[in-house]
């Protein structure tokens, strides 16, 4: 018999980032007992990553913003697929949600009358993201890092004990939420320093883990991001939504190899870089969709115009949504018009003095020094698309982030669905941790509150240990877990990537499911303490899961919307606006890895509100939404 | 694309002990250290123990020493080596290790919690908050910190003197009180809290003798001694010498016999 350390925890988040660490503090602030557990040290969350801003309509540099306003651009970006009802959450509380961070020490860059700063992002019509230079979430998580301390500096005050009440378990990973019948009943969990098991027994459990890149070559996520909340939600029993709808962000580095896919900030376009192609030419004009034609400059100088007078003139198009961009760089190279290593260039150089630059855009100017030896005052960017967010997620309720169908599992942040729709705007995640993390939080905790402590079985545990072990006890021919990861990444990036064919993509669920077989075999050396080979071995079951739905959800797709483009279905297609795409576990899960894990069932969204509809022209709306939908 | 062997020595080991060990690894152009640290736990060493995340220099976790030097192994480009030289890749030396490149450095969360949070002022509701760029320039400065804990693994105070470890918060915390204290809105004082007396007091500020290791190292470029540890060393003195005080003292002085 397998013997664990138990625990028992009243809510525990799994995950440390920006939506993890907000649903702590509002379960803490509810009277919860709270764990947090993180893969990574506390403070190092893939959120410190995020450069350009939190969107909040504050209105503090155009009086014109409003929640309205911010909501309508964040539909449109969403190509009208978002869970319409988050869209709205998420636009009214989105500027208390940055002016509590504040009050938490927060220090934002400001305007001259001294409020915080708001600049401008691709798809958002006013300057609307509070920011710090271009590292915003670093300051996000240092500010939800402090109070947390805070936080416990209190209990430590009245309790003797800085984790009375509040404790994060930091270089820890979840392998399984565990369940008493439909209810969660806790969470199966190792020590990354000793491989040491132990199980949180909890009544709600917040997943907070974040995106799926690492599934994908070339992408700009971190280890972190190997779909683990995805699984850990599938694994449970609980269903994701629109998996088919991964964004590669239009500007990632190109070179050196080693840096590729790593983030290039859309400020540089919010500030004036512009994207020009090997011949000098700014070819975003030439890619303005029929829906935007209205709403982008013509000309260069009608763009540049708009930087210094927005209310007169039209945006430059280098600042649509971030999918037609990497949709157009993406063409622009395949036409032999790139850059010497396979990107576009960037340019800021000729565009601002070079003062200005450093100013503006400290971490750029650092990275390219640093990492490719460029200086980008005095020379252009290379770009080109990487893998960056998935818009796909576990499927929640809008109000409370509960999942569907395991009462006590909610899911807040990247990992959760719906909120953007096929596309998500720039500026719109960090608001989308706060506005949705604070609540996951909150709901977690009135549900524990209420839930009493569903039991964990020792069957549950023993199953769970025996799974995570299995890596050590592999046979003769044992698989290397660092290339079948490789593999994985290849095969995604190659086949269910940017631009997606249907032959592709069937190809690639053969793949994935050849990989599958091989995965049940894969083997490590060495022992439990701190064995990274033991790590990704583990994280292969929830990448190998994850990428199964992307593959499978795009094939089933047969439009081009968003962050899905297919060759084979280039237009946007009406009918499809309102269809959903559930990803559902095949249960009982097969014995034979070969076999599919996941099945699809379409489902039809909820009709947006008529007066959110009424935010929008009728000659708008006729683009996007389907014909009964007109009617009524 | 060029592609040659480097040879490295990298310290294998846990609590118990450890040895450098010899290896022969690739290296392609424009790769950083932590590349071939992936490198040879892909091909040679799947259980290498590593820390790291972000891969571009924002998240500060893979810190260790290179040729004894503290650096980030993600922002130490191969082409600052020569491919004759033998490279070393050993654990922060201040901090006890784990496993291999993978260090215990819990202190400096210990030390997190030991300074006072940023006060709230009273009666300023959320929103409301007014300050000026160039008030919140001088604590921006020292929030672009990415706690890698390269400032507290080179401090001299405590790199060889565990011994100061429980009176010294180390750069990177000491730089915390000062952003705090230079924090436009910060309301400690009104609560009672003197950020200055208990920089002194509370947390080792006497300890240091500004030899500017930690500006040296911080790969964010932050100027922790001049512009965090020095002014907090004045504003603490001030503090211990009222000039009142101090001028009366002079003239005491100069008046006696």
């Amino acid at each position: 018999m397998v013997q664990v350390d138990r625990q028992q925890w009243d809510v525990v988040v799994v995950g440390a980032g920006g939506a993890g660490l907000r649903a702590a503090i509002e379960a803490r602030e509810r009277g919860a007992r709270t764990a947090v557990i993180c893969k990574s040290l506390f403070g190092k969350a893939h959120t410190v990553m995020a450069e350009g801003g939190i969107a909040a309509s504050m209105g503090n540099v155009n009086e014109g913003d409003n929640w309205q306003v911010h909501f309508r651009d964040t539909m449109r970006g969403g190509k009208f697929l978002n869970q319409w009802r988050m869209a709205e959450l998420h636009a009214k509380e989105a500027p208390d949600r940055v002016w509590e961070l504040e009050t938490w020490g927060a220090l934002f860059d400001r305007t001259p009358d001294g409020r915080i700063s708001q600049r401008n992002f691709g798809g958002h019509e006013y300057p609307r993201l509070a920011h710090v230079g271009d590292r915003t979430g670093l300051e996000l998580i240092r500010t939800l890092q402090q109070k947390i301390v805070q936080l416990q500096q209190e209990d430590f005050k009245e309790y003797g004990d800085h984790e009375a009440r509040l404790k994060v378990f930091q270089e820890c990973t979840v392998t399984r939420v565990l369940k008493e019948g439909p209810r969660v009943s806790g969470a199966f969990c190792y020590e990354r320093e000793s491989g040491r098991f132990f199980v949180l027994e909890a009544p709600a459990v917040v997943l907070a883990t974040g995106g799926i890149g690492k599934s994908f070559k070339t992408t700009s996520n971190s280890w972190e991001y190997t779909g683990d909340g995805h699984a850990l939600a599938l694994l449970a029993g609980a269903p994701l939504l629109n998996m088919e709808f991964v964004q590669f962000h239009p500007t990632g580095m190109v070179w050196p190899p080693s840096v590729k896919g790593i983030l290039v900030t859309e400020s540089v376009r919010g500030d004036g870089g512009v994207l020009r192609n090997s011949e000098g030419k700014r070819f975003m004009f030439d890619y303005v969709p029929d829906v935007f034609k209205e709403k982008y400059a013509e000309s260069e100088e009608e763009g540049d115009r708009w930087y210094e007078d927005p209310d007169h003139n039209r945006r430059p198009p280098e600042l649509l949504p971030r999918d037609e961009v990497a949709r157009a760089i993406n063409s622009e190279v395949k036409a032999g018009r790139g850059s010497p290593h396979g990107g576009v260039f960037l340019d800021v150089s000729t565009r601002m003095p070079a003062e200005r630059i450093r100013r503006r855009l400290p971490s750029m100017y650092h990275q390219f020094k640093e990492l490719a030896d460029v200086d980008i005052t005095a020379e252009a960017m290379e770009v080109g698309p990487t893998c960056h967010y998935v818009m796909g997620g576990i499927a929640v309720d809008s109000d409370s982030a509960a999942t569907v169908g395991v009462p006590g599992l909610f899911a807040a942040g990247e990992v959760a669905g719906g909120m953007h729709g096929s596309n998500r705007l720039g500026g719109n995640s960090l608001s989308d941790l706060l506005v949705f993390g604070r609540r996951a939080g909150l709901h977690a905790a009135g549900y524990a509150a209420s839930a009493g402590r569903p039991a964990v079985s020792q069957a549950e545990i023993e199953a769970a240990a025996a799974e995570a072990l299995a890596p050590f006890h592999a046979d003769e021919g044992a698989e290397n877990p660092y290339t079948l990861h490789q593999e994985l990444q290849t095969t995604m990036n190659d086949l269910v990537g940017i631009i997606r064919r249907a032959g592709e993509m069937a190809e690639a669920l053969e793949r994935l499911a050849a990989l599958r077989v091989r995965a049940a075999r894969a083997g490590v050396e060495g022992h439990r303490q701190f064995n990274p080979g033991w790590h990704l071995a583990l994280d292969l079951r929830n990448m190998l899961l994850v990428s199964e739905c992307v593959a499978r959800a795009a094939l089933e797709r047969t439009e081009s919307r968003g962050g899905h483009t297919r060759e084979d279905c280039p237009s946007m297609e009406r009918d499809w606006r309102p269809v959903n795409l559930l990803c559902r576990p095949v249960d009982p899960a097969p014995a034979d890895p070969a076999a599919g894990r996941i099945a699809l069932v379409r489902t039809r969204t909820e009709p947006i509100r008529p007066d959110l509809l009424a935010l929008f022209e009728k000659d708008e709306l006729v683009k996007y939404l389907a014909e009964e939908e007109l009617y009524e | 694309m060029t592609t040659y062997d480097a040879r490295f020595r990298i310290w294998r080991g846990d609590t118990e002990g450890g040895e450098l060990r010899d290896f022969t690894v690739e290296v392609h152009d424009g790769e950083v250290v932590l590349d071939i640290v992936h490198r040879l736990q892909a091909t040679q060493v799947p259980d290498l123990a590593v820390r790291w995340n972000c891969k571009a220099g924002k998240c500060g976790s893979c810190s260790a020493e290179v040729n004894g030097r503290p650096r980030l192994m993600c922002m130490t480009r191969m082409s600052t080596f020569t491919r004759e030289e033998t490279i070393s890749v050993t654990p922060l030396r201040a901090f006890p290790v784990i496993r291999d490149l993978v260090t215990d450095v819990s202190f400096n969360y210990r030390k997190a919690r030991e300074v006072p949070a940023f006060v709230p002022p009273q009666g300023v509701a959320p929103g409301a908050y007014r300050m000026r760029q160039e008030d919140v320039e001088r604590s921006q400065e020292f929030r672009k910190c990415i706690e890698c804990f390269l400032c507290q693994d080179t401090c001299h105070v405590v790199r060889d003197h565990e011994e100061n470890k429980p009176a010294f918060a180390g750069p990177r915390f000491l730089m915390r009180v000062a952003e705090l204290d230079m924090h436009p809105l910060d309301a400690a004082q009104e609560a009672g809290l003197d950020r200055k007396r208990a920089a002194q007091e509370d947390h080792g500020l006497g300890l240091c003798n500004i030899t500017k290791c930690c500006t040296e190292v911080c790969p964010e470029g932050i100027k922790i001694t001049d512009n965090a540890l020095i002014p907090l060393k004045e504003r603490a003195v001030d503090r211990a010498y009222d000039p009142l005080v101090w001028l009366g003292n002079k003239i005491r002085r100069r008046t006696a016999p």
